[in-house]
């Protein structure tokens, strides 16, 4: 049995990469995050006002979270007048660093069956880096990484995308949620949007029940963790305002350095 | 002589392989496709602008050279997809790379 924490500081200097040379001097996240979505934008003929509801959901969402940083809501209009980062970045696109910590036990299958009555089996694990540096990536549409690796956690599973009941994607920036699902194959290319536009209108919590990282706040360290507790209470029935209905099995993407690097761990009950 | 000491005095040079001639990028010693020595081609290299944005009056763009090496790089001008585009300034600040086109 052992037990994991991750943790990290507001402040932390682990958010901005600085051995990634070939971004010259634009090595903060917002640099990354504008090229994603001025791509995403212009491949995909999706505006800015579309694409600030996913903060508009994952803040709703996280007002249900007593963990999350803020319970504040928005409106798409308060999206688009927050501060301008980039011409193609609003501060309520992007999630906040914050200082935090987050903690699970992971214990063998015998030990689990003697302290508790209520385990979450990890039934699909997949991990893809496709380089160490940003402009290495061949799209910059989509998320190679997560594909990779979601095809292999649920290939490890034996479980395909359409039996995900609840799912935690690494929606630093707004752009990144349509960007993850589309890769994850939720939805086809360029319909990420229309998904959370629909989950959005029906009040459905599928995707990122907890806030995501928009809604809750960014401890970079913390972040794995805590989306595998929200996935991990969601299938035990232990989410209270934002549960979501007959969550069996629920699915963690997280990912790093500009969508480089992904995670993907398939749950169950 | 290395792709660091050449961009620190104001040089942008393409790393390829003596051996089997494939660019080398991130640029290393020896060459990530077959450890063969690497050599820095000099010139004036054309890049093609792929992705911009703008952050107050200064944009930044993805430019590729050689159909391999992507880099981050400021313009000063409003630049256009598949633009092509020359290095017009580059060096090391601050521990950081830096580099400019037009």
């Amino acid at each position: 049995m052992v037990f994991i924490s991750g943790a990290e500081r507001y402040d932390s200097p682990g958010q901005i990469l600085s051995w990634d040379d070939s971004r010259g001097e634009f090595k903060h996240p917002i640099f990354w995050a504008s090229i994603f979505t001025k791509s995403y934008k212009r491949e995909f003929s999706i505006s800015d006002e579309q694409l600030a509801l996913v903060s508009v959901k994952n803040h709703k969402q996280a007002k249900e979270n007593p963990n999350a940083l803020s319970n504040k809501t928005y409106t798409i209009q308060d999206v688009m007048n927050s501060k301008k980062l980039t011409d193609d970045l609003k501060l309520l696109d992007c999630s906040q660093p914050c200082t935090g910590s987050a903690s699970i036990i992971l214990a063998t299958e015998e030990i689990t069956k003697k302290i508790t009555d209520n385990p979450v089996w990890i039934t699909g694990i997949g991990q893809k880096t496709t380089s160490a540096g940003f402009t290495k990536n061949e799209t910059f549409s989509s998320m190679e990484s997560t594909k990779l690796s979601g095809q292999d956690a649920l290939k490890m599973s034996n479980h395909t995308i359409h039996d995900i009941d609840v799912a935690e994607v690494h929606d630093a920036f707004s752009v990144c949620e349509p960007m993850a699902l589309e890769s994850l194959g939720f939805s086809d290319y360029g319909e990420g949007m229309d998904m959370i536009n629909n989950l959005y209108d029906t009040n459905n919590f599928k995707i990122n029940p907890r806030g995501g990282l928009i809604g809750s706040g960014h401890p970079l360290g913390a972040t794995g963790i805590s989306q595998t507790i929200e996935i991990a209470q969601q299938i035990q029935s232990n989410s209270n305002k934002r549960q979501v209905d007959n969550a069996n099995v629920g699915l963690v993407h997280n990912m790093s350095a500009a969508a480089t690097s992904s995670t993907v761990l398939v749950l169950e009950k | 002589m290395s792709f660091e000491s050449e961009l620190s005095k104001g040089e942008f040079t393409i790393p390829e392989c003596i051996e089997c001639k494939k660019i080398v990028w991130p640029p290393t010693e020896f060459c990530s496709n077959c450890f063969g020595e690497v050599c820095l081609k000099k010139g004036v290299f054309e890049g093609k602008i792929i992705e911009f944005s703008k952050q107050n009056e200064t944009y930044f763009c993805m430019v590729e050279f050689e159909n391999t090496v992507k880099i981050m790089a400021k313009m000063l001008k409003t630049p256009k997809i598949d633009q092509i585009v020359k290095i017009s300034k580059c060096g090391i600040i601050n521990d950081n790379y830096f580099f400019q086109v037009n």
